[in-house]
Parts: structure tokens; C-alpha cells; sequence
């Protein structure tokens, strides 16, 4: 079994500023009531240009971008939560946005921001999201129960949501997410805010619920979730889609993917000099008096040419690190800017 | 449509009403009735209102403590819950139509609205002190009217809350709910505007003279009032008007 996902053509302006509820400004009188004034320039933002794209079933897929890319709009189009402009979603078998009674049946959500309901403590908020896809009370409490355990939630279960910690509401979310067991899990930035430990557990949650047979959709800002977790990836900048592929096929895509960092006691002139004449080295960049960083298409096989150049300019190597092909560098090369400009 | 999702919701907004039960009664019925005791009992005892009075106003007291539990008990969590943390999409993620989301908001609010003035008849009676004089003779016709009233408040809270942010609450009381109240023939009847003829017909626009006429003929019709196949009349077309307006402020919220 398993849900396939299929974008066609999405296509997303909004026409309106943000609204107060998705910004948490005060205002919020309707368009109607704004003067004139305000009317005419009415700002237009287009968030997503042209997205096309196919999510296999039972895949765990990665969308990656930087901020104000288009991640958090496509999910909103997926989960009926935005209206596309243009285009069609489709989920297995239905138009998100013809049948999304259907649709809705399918999925759970991890936004971006918690949205939890702050009326209720958090076994409650679990307990009345199953109720609301229709479990039985028996299957509620077992499986709310379970989730606090998988969530390290149990001790804090029966307070209201209102004074938990960031991480805590985000570990709820997601909790609450799989509550009634959805084909395709959404998870829009699922590992921001949490701690190092946390976020290894959440992966490990995730493969698991992967395991199952079910489709996963995330977003992420961190190339090594990305890497580790997605069997596909899309990259996204500007509404646009610009890469797409395995991570392994989309980091061999780049010619010198390598980036050695070294280390000297000092940096004269003539080193980097003669560091950039190295065969397969692109680009030589020297920092803080001590460190050179070397983008090249090889790794280890420049070592020797660097000790030489060193022993020729009369400097120690003190410290050498290799990074493989990354998907840092692949954004760097597709988008121009490092994913956190 | 999904019943079970639907019932889920319900059960889900009445156990939020439960927790906050006795604030909610407070803040809705606590000025009411303050006024009850001031005009239909130190001004009837005093001498300076005719001690008929009581009676007149009991019907009003009720119908403006329905309307503002109605609206209340729909617009505020409304308000709060399409700020920016967006509680609600929680439910707007539950396999049902976001339009019976709002149905079902719309319900919840009707059962506090009936809750808030079936306890406010004893009360104000009990604040008062003697020589009220109700009349329960007409059952069907009373319950018809509290339903219409109810769904109006309700339906009313809707469309409030969906057009109006944190930050003008105050404002929606001091313009809206402040002069619905005193020109709403809560505390006069709708006949003695006879008096300022523009407005007596200028009153009409607002949905608290059909609340207080409709239930002052039902239970006080001893007092001259708007007949009642009228009010009944103007209370459907203010339930349809309120709640196609407020299906449609919410539907444009829901999504963005
Ligand atoms: N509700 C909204 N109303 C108006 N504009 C919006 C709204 N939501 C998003 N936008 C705009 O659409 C663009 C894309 O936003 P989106 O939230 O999809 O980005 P993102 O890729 O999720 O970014 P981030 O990494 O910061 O979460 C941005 O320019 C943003 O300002
Ligand atoms: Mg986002």
C-alpha cells in the first residue's frame, strides 16, 4: 500500500499581506474595511512560480530551501491548508482540493509553528484529535498513551499545553500527527528547536513510521537530516523547484564537491599561491591568519601537494579536514548562497 | 458529512466550556443582573419605576444575557484561536467540511446562549423579589423563539469573530455590543420609541429588538410587543443573513 503524491503546475500568489493570524501583528480590519488608500497597492507576493514534482509511495522525501523558498506554501497546498493560485495536488487518488474531506482523511501534520490547542492539556489534545478520525475510546487511550511514551511526554501529559517548552510542543505536534496513524505524514521543519538527542529520536521515529509503508514529506533547513533521512530531495528557491534527485546523485551532480579545510601556524602569500596552481583545485580561500579553505574536485590526493607547498613556503601544516561532497556545497552551487543567507 | 467528527468537536468545545463554566456565567450574566437589581428592584421599591416594571424588563435582562453568551461563547475562542498560532487548524484538519466547523461553533455557542438564559429567568426573578409576573402559556412559541435567539447570538459570534482581530475587542464592545444593548427594547419596549420615530425604525436594524420583543410576547405579552409571527419572521431572516455571512467570513479565514 502506500500514497503516491503528484504536483502539477503549482502555481501560488498571495495577493493579501499575511494575514494577523499567520504573523501575529494586531491588525487585521478585513481589505474591505482598509482605505482606499491601502487598497490600490495591494502587495502581491509570489510564493510559489512553477512546482511540479512526484512523491513515490512509501518514500521518505525531503524538501530543502532557504527561507521564504516556497516549503512551507507547497505543504500548505498539499494539506489543504493553502489555496494554489494555479495547479493541482493530487494525493493517491484525489484532488487535494476537490475532495479534501478524502485528502484530509490521509494525511498528518507538523507545521511549521506548533498550533496546538491551547484549551486542553496534551493527553487531551491527543486524546480528541483520534476522536476527531473517528477512534474508539479504547484505541484513543492506548494509542495516546503510547505516543507520550514514544515522545518522552508522560510526566507532563496531564498539564496544559500553554507552559511547555518550545521543544515540548514541537515533540506534541508531531505526536500528534501520527495519532491516528495518517498514510502520508507532512512534517514542516520537524527537527527545529529540538535538542541534539531529541532530533536523533525523531529520526528514528521517522524511519520507522517509514518502515510501515508510509509516504513522509519533510522540510528541513539541515543538510544532514536531509542526507540521512530523505531518499529523494527536491530543492526549492524561489518557487521554483531547481534540483531534484537522490541525495548521492544530486551531490555528484556538482564538479569540486570537496572542501579541505587546513589548518597552518601562518598563511604567507606565496602558499596560497601556490595552493591554487594545485591541479583540480577551483578556489582558495584563506581566513583568520591560520586557515585556508580549499574547494577542489579531489580530496585525499592533494594532501601531498599541499605538504609540498607548504614545506616549500616554509609553514607547518598543523591540521587538515576533508569534507566529501555535501549538500551544503550542492546548494551553494545551484542557488548561489549558502542555505542560511 | 461526518457525524462522529462532528460529535468529536462538539464534545471537544463543550469540555472546553465546562472547564470555564463558572467565568464564562460570571462574565456574561454578572451585569445583567447587576442591572435587574438596580431598575427592577431599588428603583421598583423606591417608587421611582412603576413595579410593573419588573416584569417588562425580565424579558429583556433575558434576551440581552442570551445574545451576549451567544456571541461571546463563539467570537472570543474564535478571535484567540485564528491568531497566530492558528490553534484551530487542528480541527480544520479533521476529515469534515470547514464549513461544519463552523456549524458545530455555532451550535456550541447556542447551547451556552440557552444555558446562560435559562438561568438567568430565576435569578433575575430572585433579584427582583416579588411581583414578577411571567407567563408560560405558550411553551412551543417560547421555545421557538429562544432557538431563533440562540442561533442569532451564535451565528453572530461567527461572523464577529471572524472579522475582527485581538487588538479591536474592545472596540467591538464599545461600538457594536455597547449600543446593541441600549437600543435593543431590553429595558423598553419597542412601542414607546413611538416617541423618536426615526428611531424606532432605525432600531430595527438591530437583532437584540427581535431577541427582547420576541420573548417579552412570549413570557410578559401582558406588555404591548411586536407580534410575534413577526419577530419569528425577522429572526429566521437574521439567522440566514448572520449565518451565510459568517460561513463565508470563516471559509475566507480557514484558509490562506
Ligand atoms: N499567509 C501568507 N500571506 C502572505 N504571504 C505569505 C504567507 N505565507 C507565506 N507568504 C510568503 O510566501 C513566500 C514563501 O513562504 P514560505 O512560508 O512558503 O517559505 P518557506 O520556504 O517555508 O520559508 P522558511 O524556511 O522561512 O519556513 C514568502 O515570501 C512569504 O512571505
Ligand atoms: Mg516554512
Amino acid at each position: 500500500m502506500g500514497i503516491a503524491i503528484r504536483i502539477e503546475h503549482l502555481r501560488k500568489v498571495y495577493d493579501s499581506p499575511p494575514p494577523s493570524a499567520a504573523r501575529g501583528a494586531g491588525f487585521s480590519f478585513t481589505s474591505v474595511r482598509s482605505g482606499p488608500k491601502q487598497e490600490k497597492k495591494k502587495t502581491e507576493i509570489v510564493a510559489l512560480e512553477d512546482v511540479s514534482m512526484e512523491i513515490g509511495a512509501g518514500e521518505i522525501f525531503g524538501l530543502l530551501g532557504p527561507n521564504g523558498a516556497g516549503k512551507s506554501t507547497t505543504i500548505g497546498i498539499l494539506t489543504t491548508r493553502t489555496h494554489p493560485t494555479s495547479g493541482r495536488a493530487i494525493l493517491g487518488e484525489y484532488d487535494v482540493w476537490k475532495q479534501q474531506v478524502k485528502a484530509k482523511q490521509l494525511i498528518g501534520v507538523v507545521p511549521q509553528r506548533p498550533n496546538l490547542d491551547f484549551a486542553l492539556t496534551a493527553r487531551e489534545i491527543l486524546l480528541f484529535h483520534g476522536a476527531y478520525f473517528g477512534q474508539s475510546g479504547r484505541e484513543r487511550e492506548q494509542k495516546s498513551q503510547a505516543l507520550l511514551e514514544k515522545f518522552k511526554l508522560t510526566d507532563r501529559a496531564d498539564q496544559m499545553v500553554r507552559g511547555f517548552s518550545g521543544g515540548m510542543m514541537q515533540r506534541l505536534s508531531i505526536a500528534r500527527a501520527m495519532m491516528h496513524d495518517p498514510e502520508v505524514l507532512f512534517l514542516d521543519e520537524p527537527s527545529a528547536g529540538l535538542d541534539p538527542q531529541t532530533r536523533l529520536l525523531l529520526w528514528e521515529i521517522i524511519r520507522d513510521y517509514n518502515r510501515a509503508g508510509k509516504t513522509i514529506v519533510l522540510t528541513t533547513h539541515y543538510m544532514d537530516e536531509a542526507d540521512s533521512l530523505c531518499e529523494r530531495l527536491a530543492i526549492i528557491d524561489h518557487g521554483r523547484i531547481i534540483a531534484q534527485g537522490t541525495p548521492q546523485d544530486l551531490k555528484s551532480s556538482i564538479p569540486g564537491g570537496y572542501l579541505l579545510r587546513l589548518r597552518f601556524n601562518r598563511v604567507p602569500e606565496e602558499l596560497t599561491a601556490a595552493l591554487q596552481v594545485l591541479s583540480g583545485v577551483s578556489e582558495v580561500r584563506s581566513k583568520d591568519g591560520t586557515g585556508v579553505d580549499v574547494y577542489a574536485d579531489r580530496g585525499g590526493p592533494l594532501i601531498s601537494g599541499i605538504v609540498t607547498a607548504a614545506q616549500g613556503s616554509g609553514v607547518d601544516l598543523c591540521d587538515v579536514h576533508i569534507a566529501e561532497p555535501s549538500l551544503e556545497t550542492l546548494f551553494l552551487h545551484h542557488t548561489g548562497r549558502s542555505l542560511r543567507d | 458529512m461526518n457525524w462522529k467528527t462532528f460529535f468529536a468537536l462538539l464534545q471537544r468545545d463543550g469540555h472546553v466550556a465546562r472547564r470555564n463554566l463558572l467565568p464564562m456565567l460570571l462574565q456574561n450574566l454578572l451585569q445583567p443582573l447587576l442591572f435587574t437589581f438596580v431598575f427592577g428592584r431599588v428603583m421598583t421599591t423606591s417608587g421611582l419605576m412603576p413595579p410593573e416594571y419588573k416584569s417588562m424588563l425580565l424579558p429583556g435582562i433575558m434576551a440581552i444575557a442570551m445574545v451576549l453568551s451567544g456571541v461571546q461563547a463563539v467570537a472570543m475562542p474564535l478571535i484567540t484561536e485564528f491568531q497566530f498560532t492558528r490553534e484551530i487548524e487542528d480541527r480544520l484538519l479533521a476529515p469534515i467540511e470547514t464549513g461544519w466547523l463552523a456549524v458545530e461553533k455555532i451550535v456550541a455557542g447556542m447551547v451556552q446562549a440557552l444555558v446562560a438564559g435559562l438561568v438567568v429567568i430565576p435569578a433575575a426573578w430572585l433579584a427582583m423579589g416579588s411581583g414578577v409576573n411571567l407567563n408560560f402559556g405558550h411553551p412551543l412559541e417560547f421555545a421557538v423563539v429562544c432557538l431563533l435567539v440562540a442561533f442569532m447570538a451564535s451565528a453572530g459570534g461567527l461572523t464577529l469573530g471572524c472579522s475582527i482581530g485581538q487588538t479591536q475587542i474592545g472596540l467591538m464592545f464599545s461600538l457594536v455590543i455597547a449600543p446593541m444593548m441600549m437600543f435593543g427594547c431590553a429595558y423598553y419596549p419597542w412601542s414607546k420609541l413611538a416617541a423618536f420615530p426615526i428611531l424606532q425604525y432605525a432600531v430595527l436594524i438591530n437583532p437584540l429588538v427581535y431577541a427582547s420583543e420576541g420573548l417579552r410576547g412570549t413570557i410578559a405579552p401582558q406588555f404591548p410587543h411586536i407580534p410575534t409571527a413577526i419577530v419569528i419572521g425577522a429572526l429566521v431572516v437574521l439567522d440566514g443573513i448572520l449565518l451565510a455571512a459568517g460561513l463565508k467570513k470563516f471559509n475566507g479565514k480557514a484558509v490562506s
